[in-house]
């Protein structure tokens, strides 16, 4: 009985064509985005993953043949593994850096009365709305051998060298945290609307002082936006490609360069396809994962 | 001198008075309730005392000694918010426990203190529990717990029944007014509720437009309201306007529209436009024909509360309000003709101007 579902006080023959109908409007309303989600994202990702399988020659080019012989390479090389780790360390220190300047920001935001909230929150929120790569230049010029910054720190004496930020890891990572730290303060900025601002005078009436109130009351319950933050920064900097790619360098490789590198210079599709594919199975893991953990943990408070 | 002593409190943000002044001195182990309408400053007079809000103006005295500028945490008030106010992160013992934590209570007596408050509101068993596990009177119960945990000088409740529905609302009545006479605690009470104001305090404070109208025991404050306002919030009651005629020793000469009423007086003179109250539960119905009417009228409605009727009768005079026991008979329907009656002594008479 295919009606078995619906109620049974229904009249017979109406309910079937209605209760199909009903089930077919979510899928009808989403099939649009979903035939764009499946056409430019899935079969893509597939055919990468595919390519990925593939051999490659130096003079015939990709060959259609099935070999795991690209993973075993990148797997095995020790100039791999020191990309991963380079991008494992760079996603990780971003991911740092974005919650000790983002926690505080969206704090403070929090407590600005009201014409000051929203002006500031437009001010953080703003770089989105400019291209990636037009920011990270301008970092390039900010921090560059003869750039603001070194000028202003020889001319105030405090160094007699220009100190070396492009092309170095630190100048790649302050230019992630300033594209990803907006991420960071919305998902903080979300749980902070949630939180009752008489929890803060109760555990004030109580004997706590202002710290405390902050440590054991008012931290404990942003941790879940932190964390959330933290998963989308972090695989967003261990993907990403324009900053470190203009910022870092060529030599300074990270997973995302590496794989443009195979795929543009050196022409091997196969082994760039590979390490993309690496590069996403380790976020997922890394997501999933962390995602897991924050829901055991924090299920039974923050849930209903 | 009083425990508690609110000495011309006032409270200004901007041009705006939340608070004009606020007098009000409470006895050690007195439980007092402000109550008044949203936006009559109850809530800021409690924040003030708490230590969340700074006066603009007057003092406060605990015990003697000025706490105006005290900062909340120095204070040890307990404190029952309207939202209750748990930390959501922590169980229902380390809420309880929290305020012993930070005064370093060693670890065998937390246990022992937090066992004792819990069981105080009958929640012996829930201490591993996280709020959002429990029903909102459960809650509410943490959330008296956790602030007599600290073993406050002063118990501030700021609306703390009006999240409960109405049954369980009166049961909390009963029990908290219980806790806060076995532990003999200094508590101010927050309401909007008349019911819960009366049925807890030893006195009522009703406020008015950033101002106390009147302090007194539920029962002056119900019988002998001094002000229009406070006669209109406290209960229902039936309002006739009308002009003194004359003054005698003991009452009042009032012309109601085309009748002519005593009214004792109680002391106090009138002249000119005065108001009189009648609470519905002191108007009778007789006999339509009979000498002892006051007035006679026609019920327009009659509606069957439980344990009482509310009948409303067409008069001369206007619509009166009357409440009538449930004795297991019908009173008059819809449509008779009746005699409204009321004693002397049923009416309360205010001069017109005597607002706020």
């Amino acid at each position: 009985m295919a009606d078995s579902s619906s109620p049974p006080v229904a009249a017979p023959s109406a309910p079937r064509s209605t209760a199909e109908r009903a089930s077919a409007a979510p899928w009808l309303l989403a099939g649009p985005a979903l035939l764009l989600f499946c056409g430019l994202l899935l079969v893509p990702l597939l055919l990468t993953a595919v390519l990925s399988f593939h051999a490659f020659d130096g003079t015939q080019g990709v060959l259609p043949t099935f070999t795991l012989s690209n993973y075993v390479e990148v797997l095995s090389d020790g100039y791999y593994h020191e990309i991963f780790l380079r991008t494992a360390g760079m996603a990780l220190a971003v991911t740092v850096l974005c919650v000790v300047l983002g926690v505080p920001e969206t704090i403070i935001l929090a407590r600005m009365k009201s014409p000051w909230r929203s002006i500031f929150l437009i001010v953080i929120l703003g770089p989105l709305l400019i291209s990636v790569v037009v920011r990270t230049l301008g970092w390039a010029i900010l921090l560059g051998n003869n750039g603001l910054l070194n000028d202003a720190l020889q001319a105030l004496g405090i160094v007699s060298e220009p100190v070396k930020l492009v092309f170095t890891m630190t100048g790649v990572i302050i230019g992630l945290t300033h594209v990803l730290v907006p991420f960071m303060v919305i998902a903080v900025w979300a749980t902070l609307q949630k939180l009752d601002l008489q929890v803060e005078n109760a555990a004030r009436s109580l004997g706590a002082q202002p710290f405390a109130v902050f440590r054991r009351v008012v931290l404990p319950q942003l941790l879940p936006g932190v964390l959330s933050g933290s998963i989308i920064v972090f695989a967003l900097a261990a993907s990403a490609f324009a900053t470190p790619a203009l910022l870092g360098g060529r030599r300074l490789k990270v997973a995302a360069t590496a794989a443009y590198d195979e795929f543009l210079n050196t022409l091997n599709w196969p082994l760039g396809a590979t390490i993309a594919v690496l590069l996403l199975i380790a976020n997922i893991a890394i997501i999933l994962g962390c995602n897991r953990w924050i829901e055991r943990r924090f299920r039974a408070v923050f849930e209903g | 001198m009083s425990f508690l002593t609110l000495d011309g409190l006032g409270k200004a943000y901007g041009e705006f008075n939340a608070v004009e002044s606020i007098s009000l001195s409470i006895e050690r182990g007195e439980f007092v309730s402000l109550l008044g309408p949203s936006g009559c400053g109850k809530t800021t007079t409690l924040q003030m005392v708490a230590g969340f809000v700074e006066p603009t103006r007057g003092r406060i005295l605990l015990n003697g000694a000025d706490i105006t500028r005290e900062r909340p945490e120095k204070r040890g008030m307990g404190i029952v918010f309207q939202s209750y106010a748990l930390f959501p992160h922590m169980t229902v013992g380390n809420n309880v426990g929290f305020g012993l934590d930070m005064r370093n209570v060693t670890r065998g007596e937390r246990a022992a203190r937090v066992a004792e408050v819990l069981d105080m509101v009958r929640l012996t068993g829930l201490d591993k529990r996280y709020p959002r596990e429990l029903s909102g009177g459960q809650r509410q119960r943490v959330a008296i717990a956790r602030a007599l945990a600290i073993r406050p000088q002063v118990l501030l409740l700021d609306e703390p029944m009006s999240n409960l529905d109405a049954k369980l609302r009166e049961d909390m009545h009963v029990e908290l007014r219980a806790i806060q006479k076995k532990l003999g605690i200094t508590t101010i009470l927050v309401t909007h509720d008349q019911v819960e104001a009366m049925t807890m305090s030893d006195r009522i404070a009703v406020m008015h437009g950033g101002r106390i109208v009147q302090t007194g025991s539920p029962f002056d404050a119900y019988e002998k309201p001094e002000s229009v306002f406070a006669s209109g919030f406290l209960g229902k009651t039936n309002a006739l306007r009308g002009i003194v005629e004359q003054m005698n020793d003991r009452c009042a000469v009032v012309r109601v529209g085309a009748s002519v009423m005593k009214v004792p007086h109680g002391g106090r003179r009138f002249e000119g436009d005065v108001q009189l109250y009648v609470r519905p539960e002191r108007v009778a119905l007789i006999d339509s024909s009979s000498m002892d009417a006051t007035l006679q009228g026609r019920v327009t409605t009659c509606l069957f509360l439980g344990n009482h009727w509310m009948l409303q009768i067409d008069t001369p005079l206007g619509t009166v309000r009357a409440s009538l026991p449930n004795l297991g008979t019908t009173p008059p329907q819809e449509g008779d003709t009746v005699g409204v009656h009321w004693s002397e002594d049923a009416v309360r008479i205010l001069a017109e101007t005597a607002h706020g």
